[in-house]
């Protein structure tokens, strides 16, 4: 499709302009997703240290 | 860790140095003139491409001069221009001033000025008159204004 | 108000409702931007579609000097008040803050190469901009590189404050010398120097930041305030709960965070 090469192609400067959003979403999308990651990790880890306590009592 | 924050504050010194070195990132043309800064260092000048003034050389040299309104220089540069370039764009040139007066350039980078506006805008603007030219150019901002009216 | 959230108990509340619905609008307005930036607006007059690098450029500089921001008045709180949470917070923020600095230098960098003519140049503002993120960098660094963690905490406290002097010299370092980067175009006296075209979505797309970046302050926060827990539980585990033999050693009987009841 030609509009779609159009768009990709950006006037010439695809080579630069996709990349840069490329690399926010990368950044961004990465630090948001380690974020709940480790949250979520921390809150299974609460959870099982008060079963363990909770049973050792 | 301690190694990790040497290193940083190293970097940051460095950086620092750097921008000291740059303050003074270029020079006008009328710079050049009162200062009377001669000899080969290396530096750079910056202000409008001069109207008119763009010849291009069929061994891929390209001649032109920078003017910010009061004072200009030709310059010699051999190589791949930025998109931006254009006459009454502004550019920073870096290189050496020859003995003959002529700016060798090694580089020449484009600044682009602060406005961000669609092409049928600047049109508009141009047919009601409303558009200035170099106006808001940051090339040595109040000097673009001076070259605008020279115009 | 501040001093309301800021009881470490309230605040697992009140950002456990908020965190849906800051991440759901955040989504939304991103999508929304990214909408406007690669297709709703219109090429540049100069710069053609180049000018599509602007709109995740200048937003995360934005960003970039706002969180430092933060991060510096929460340090401030966290020295002179020596709040607990504010120093979550300081801690929690500033990795997002190096993240928008990150993206802010090199889709600048992206956006010179094919406009000026260069990645990179030693001009005012690309270096007091690469000094904000030696200053991230540094903070982090400190917050997490002693073995006493409170010492740390007070290190980079200390930095960030510091560090301020680093933001009006950003700001202004286009006005005060020589740059080969313009002068600011919304931020400035006078009208923006911006078609309303090309305004929009530059300006949807900061709000889409700064939602994303409250966003992700409360999950790493909650983070934060779950991990000191889990210290806790792990400490109370060490020292069976009749007669704790580390008492007199200067350890509290009970960890502050179990104590807060986090």
């Amino acid at each position: 499709m030609n509009s779609v090469d159009g768009f990709l192609a950006m006037g010439g400067y695809g080579a630069f302009v996709w990349p840069a959003y490329g690399l926010a979403v990368l950044v961004l999308g990465g630090l948001a997703a380690y974020s709940w990651r480790r949250y979520r990790a921390s809150v299974a880890m609460v959870d099982r240290l008060r079963q363990q306590s909770g049973r050792s009592r | 860790m301690a190694l990790g924050v040497a290193a940083l504050g190293g970097a940051t010194a460095l950086a620092l140095n750097a921008i000291s070195d740059n303050l003074v990132f270029f020079y006008s043309p009328s710079d050049l003139n009162s200062r009377h800064i001669t000899g080969a260092h290396r530096m750079r000048i910056g202000g409008l491409v001069e109207d008119g003034s763009i010849a291009r050389g069929p061994d891929g040299r390209v001649v032109f001069r920078i003017t910010d309104g009061k004072a200009d220089i030709p310059v010699v540069y051999h190589g791949i221009l930025p998109d931006l370039f254009r006459q009454g764009q502004g550019v920073v040139a870096e290189g050496r001033l020859m003995p003959g007066g002529v700016f060798d350039a090694s580089t020449v980078l484009a600044k682009h000025d602060e406005r961000y506006m669609p092409k049928e805008v600047v049109d508009a603007l141009k047919r009601s008159g409303h558009w200035q030219e170099g106006a808001a150019n940051p090339a040595a901002a109040p000097l673009a204004a001076t070259a605008a009216r020279l115009r | 108000m501040l001093s309301r959230f800021a009881n470490p108990a309230r605040f697992v509340r009140v950002s456990a409702a908020l965190l849906p619905w800051c991440a759901g609008v955040s989504i939304a307005l991103i999508l929304l931007g990214l909408y406007l930036a690669l297709i709703a607006s219109p090429p540049d007059y100069q710069q053609g579609e180049a000018v599509r690098i602007m709109y995740v450029h200048v937003p995360s500089a934005w960003m970039a000097l706002n969180v430092y921001l933060f991060v510096a008045a929460a340090s401030a709180v966290a020295l002179v008040w020596r709040h607990p949470l504010a120093e979550v917070a300081a801690r929690a923020a500033a990795p997002i803050g190096a993240c928008f600095t990150f993206v802010c230098l090199t889709t600048g960098s992206l956006w010179g190469r094919p406009m000026w003519g260069t990645w990179w140049v030693w001009d005012a503002r690309l270096t007091s901009v690469l000094v904000l993120f030696f200053l991230y960098l540094g903070y982090i660094a400190l917050v997490n590189g002693f073995d006493d963690p409170a010492r740390g905490s007070r290190a980079g406290s200390l930095l960030a404050v510091v560090g301020v002097v680093n933001l009006p010299i950003i700001k202004f370092s286009v006005d005060w010398w020589n740059t080969l980067h313009q002068p600011a175009s919304v931020l400035r006296l006078g009208k923006p120097t911006i078609a309303l075209s090309m305004l929009a979505p530059l300006l949807v797309m900061a709000s889409g930041f700064t939602v994303l970046f409250v966003t992700l302050l409360l999950i790493r926060m909650r983070t934060d305030l779950k991990q000191r827990r889990i210290r806790a539980l792990q400490l109370d585990r060490l020292t069976p709960a009749p007669a704790p033999p580390h008492t007199e050693s200067g350890l509290p009987a009970r960890p502050v965070a179990a104590r807060e009841g986090i």
